[in-house]
């Protein structure tokens, strides 16, 4: 508790003793946390694979853009949020009541149908490519990403604990055995997919002044699909902490190498990707459970002992 | 009245017909046994009861209740549960989840937190699994999974029960606490209806058992009515008796 | 009068360019259907090939070769790929969900790999590697791009063959078999870890004659991998997932709704437009056009 007030502590004041990179490397890597963990709140708990994470970024980017002048910021962080969920509850609905797979398969194609569609429409309707953003005070973005990272991490932590996590998490046991205990899994993939949805928009919303200039292409890259899901699996699927820790990681390993080693560093996730699912697939925070485990078994001493172990507990 | 009736129960897989023009019924608090060879049918009745497959042909009521068209969530709400012939417990959640998971969503209305867990621990505990509450599951033997599957479906507050070869891989000792437990949960007031190989079992506990052969209903009645119908001793028990059971 | 003029043109022209959709779906579906693994690495080896026919061509080999050449060597990938990364994560798989689950997530990180290091090699920018531009050929009054006959008659060729061989051989037998029911297949004899590893292999070399087709017809980057493994899965859930011949019917349908959005509306808009069609489709009728249930 008291680290973590240390942590949030050194987060407020690190602008005021860095410079504008390290300000937004930090506001990136509170940003690819956010993507991490609400991806894992759906993705995670049910087992269905999404890639859409970037379509719901991109989304709340474009509200940014479009809203700027129009709206308060944390409106438009609402807006931005509730256009994801609107879009994620109407791609639940058709996709998650058939088997996993075909959800996965439209999940991957999202972001490409929005970000072309989105781009059509700008270059037609509004005759522009791209935008321009002014220039903002770094802080900002960071305030609001920190402020976003928490209430994130708070509201998932609360989801896991209640009906709708342990539903979610029965769901990713078994989902037939699920079923069969008076859950409705459509309605409560859709409404996970749909809520982990919003954090996404979300964030989108408040990375988009960083940008300074974007269009369609980026702010619907499938970077923002990749990022999470590698941080995701590498800090652990099954934990909080793990995609938290991950995203952290992972953003600011982009953000420091990719001006340099954009390639190489691409190259190297996929890699860890890979390497992770064959050999750590609960990530690095499934370690600290396998490890205790192989301790206990070690010094378990047979059947007899199965029961008497957990009286205590 | 009978609680569970189906009339001209017929499920086509392609162009196979699993379950055949199929009439049933299970009156209330009996244990009816349900037994044939492999590939009979029977996992499949159970599956058009609780909607894991739906029906192609015929109808099959609950309490009066059609319930063509329901999905197994609806079916259980309204008080059927069942266990898996392959066990189906959660093993990303410890043993008292498990229970919890039926207790919450398992039955008609919202059940507040305590409830829930009063019901997942009287489950657990009517089983014999108190000790185990916060085991994960996969240190369990699979006699003892298969008791967490059961509490499960106790948590749901059934009325009817579905229970799809619990004594599988049991021993002959292991055999006999699951008929005891089958006993005990009838003297609760529900309801069973039971899929199973071990005829030791069947027989010592049914009150009346029904036969399918590749689909079909052959028979129907008291133990003892089918321990001496020549269709069956023919067409099952016949070869238990060879590989003696 | 060139084809492109009219709408019939457009349709045909459409049906005969969608024959390489056709063959990136079969190829798909079968390393879904019979590996069950979603791969989405499927639009990169295409990439792969139709670079590699690119730098054959720099080399003075004719691109209708290149295949000879670069379809085994794909083929030994894809081959590769599942014997070693798929069979290993399918043993430590602790059920089938989650097997297809982290091959998928597998998959994810082979494409960033191949992408990026097809980038190292030939970097980002678009190569020059159609072949056969300007010739057309009259057909009584119609004129179509010659290498557009040639790509038709190369996928048409291949994809019968490819069907003929899945029904009609024993190992298509055995294919079929694995691909229903695995488990079954050994007991009966079958290796299937052969048969896995065949049938990915399969795809893969699909995906190869379908890239160096691309490279013919437009120019190519080393970024084309994944719009063309998005088009894939579409036309592969279109077809119907377990239907190999429906795959490449879709992708001709593909085809066609290509060439309509990118003449008559937006060249944009066409991905957009399939997704739609699909989503729509789902709602109807969720097994696909040609799908089992």
């Amino acid at each position: 508790m008291v680290v973590l007030i240390l942590l949030i502590g050194f987060v407020v004041t690190f602008p005021l003793y860095s410079g504008v990179f390290p300000t937004r490397v930090l506001t990136y890597m509170l940003m690819c946390a956010v993507l991490a963990v609400s991806w894992t709140m759906f993705s995670g708990a049910t087992g269905y694979m999404s890639l859409a994470p970037a379509a719901f970024f991109g989304i709340g980017v474009y509200s940014m853009y479009l809203l700027q002048y129009y709206l308060p910021f944390p409106v438009i962080m609402v807006v931005g949020g509730l256009i994801s969920f609107v879009l994620a509850l109407l791609l639940g609905l058709v996709t998650l009541r058939l088997k996993g797979i075909y959800f996965t398969i439209f999940s991957f194609g999202l972001f490409v149908f929005i970000g072309n569609a989105v781009n059509y429409v700008e270059a037609e309707v509004f005759g522009r490519h791209g935008w321009v953003f002014p220039l903002l005070d770094p802080a900002i973005p960071l305030y609001t990403m920190l402020g976003l990272a928490v209430v994130t991490v708070v509201a998932i932590h609360f989801i896991r604990r209640s009906r709708l996590g342990l539903a979610m998490l029965s769901i990713g046991g078994n989902e037939e055995a699920a079923e069969h205990m008076g859950i409705n899994t459509t309605r409560i993939k859709v409404l996970t997919f749909a809520i982990s949805a919003v954090f996404m928009g979300a964030a989108g919303v408040v990375t988009a002044p960083s940008f300074i200039y974007s269009n369609a292409g980026i702010a619907f890259s499938s970077t923002y699909s990749f990022i999470p899901i590698v941080a995701a699996v590498f800090g652990g699927m099954g934990t909080l902490s793990g995609p938290v820790v991950g995203g952290l990681l992972f953003g600011f390993l982009q953000k420091t190498l990719q001006a340099r080693f954009q390639t190489y560093f691409m190259l190297g996730f996929g890699v860890i990707i890979v390497l992770v699912i064959l050999f750590l697939p609960t990530g690095v925070a499934g370690l600290v459970p396998m490890l205790r485990d192989r301790l206990r078994r070690g010094s378990k001493s047979g059947k007899g002992g199965e029961a008497e172990q957990y009286a205590n507990t | 009245m009978p609680i569970l009736e189906g009339r001209g129960v017929t499920k086509y897989f392609g162009g196979l017909a699993a379950v055949s023009n199929v009439d049933f019924h299970v009156d209330q608090g009996e244990i009816l046994g349900l037994i044939g060879p492999n590939g009979a049918g029977k996992t499949t009745l159970f599956n058009l009861i609780s909607a894991a497959s739906p029906i192609s042909s015929g109808e099959i009521r609950f309490k009066g209740q059609k319930l063509n068209g329901l999905k197994p969530h609806q079916i259980c709400r309204m008080g059927i549960a069942r266990t898996f012939q392959e066990t189906k417990v959660f093993a990303n959640m410890p043993v008292l989840q498990n229970a919890l998971v039926g207790a919450f969503f398992g039955s008609q209305g919202r059940v507040s937190t305590a409830d829930a867990a009063r019901e997942a621990s009287q489950a657990l505990e009517f089983v014999g699994l108190s000790a185990m509450t916060n085991a994960p599951i996969n240190d369990l033997t699979l006699v003892s999974q298969k008791r967490v599957e059961v509490a499960r479906a106790l948590a749901t507050k059934p009325e009817l029960l579905l229970l799809d070869e619990l004594m599988a891989g049991l021993n002959a000792a292991e055999v006999g606490e699951a008929m005891e437990l089958v006993t005990r949960i009838r003297d609760r007031g529900i309801t069973i209806v039971m899929v199973e190989h071990v005829m030791k079992a069947i027989m010592g506990i049914s009150g009346r058992v029904m036969v399918l052969h590749h689909g079909e209903k052959i028979a129907e009645g008291t133990c003892n009515e089918i321990s001496c119908n020549r269709t069956v001793i023919d067409v099952y028990l016949g070869e238990e008796a060879h590989a003696g059971s | 009068m060139l084809l492109a003029e009219n709408l019939l043109g457009l349709i045909v022209l459409g049906v005969m360019g969608g024959t390489i959709y056709g063959l990136l779906a079969m190829g798909l579906s079968l390393q879904y259907g019979v590996c069950r693994v979603l791969n989405i690495t499927h639009g990169e080896f295409a990439m792969l090939a139709a670079v590699l026919t690119f730098a054959f061509s720099q080399l003075g080999i004719n691109p209708l070769l290149a295949p000879v050449i670069i379809g085994p060597i794909l083929f030994g990938l894809g081959f590769l790929l599942q014997t070693t990364l798929f069979k290993a994560i399918k043993a430590r798989a602790p059920s089938p969900g989650a097997f297809e689950g982290n091959a998928l997530l597998a998959a994810f990180g082979v494409m960033y790999v191949i992408m990026y290091l097809a980038r190292l090699k030939w970097g980002s920018v678009a190569l020059p590697s159609q072949y056969l531009v300007n010739s057309v050929a009259y057909i009584g009054f119609a004129g179509i791009p010659l290498n557009l006959i040639i790509i038709f008659a190369i996928a048409v060729a291949l994809g019968i063959a490819v069907n003929v061989f899945l029904t009609r051989s024993r190992l298509g037998r055995a294919i079929r078999a694995t691909g229903e029911d695995s488990a079954t297949a050994e007991l009966m004899g079958v290796n299937t870890n052969t048969i896995l590893a065949f049938c990915f292999g399969l795809g893969a070399l699909l995906a190869a004659v379908a890239g160096t087709l691309i490279s013919i017809r437009t120019p190519i980057d080393t970024g084309i991998g994944f719009n063309n493994t998005v088009i894939a899965l579409i036309v592969v859930t279109l077809g119907g997932l377990g239907s190999i011949p429906g795959g490449f019917i879709a992708g001709m349908i593909i085809g066609v709704v290509s060439n309509l959005v990118t003449f008559l509306w937006e060249p944009v808009l066409a991905v957009p437009v399939y997704y739609a069609m699909l989503m729509v489709l789902l709602l109807a009728r969720p097994s696909g056009i040609f799908g089992k249930k």
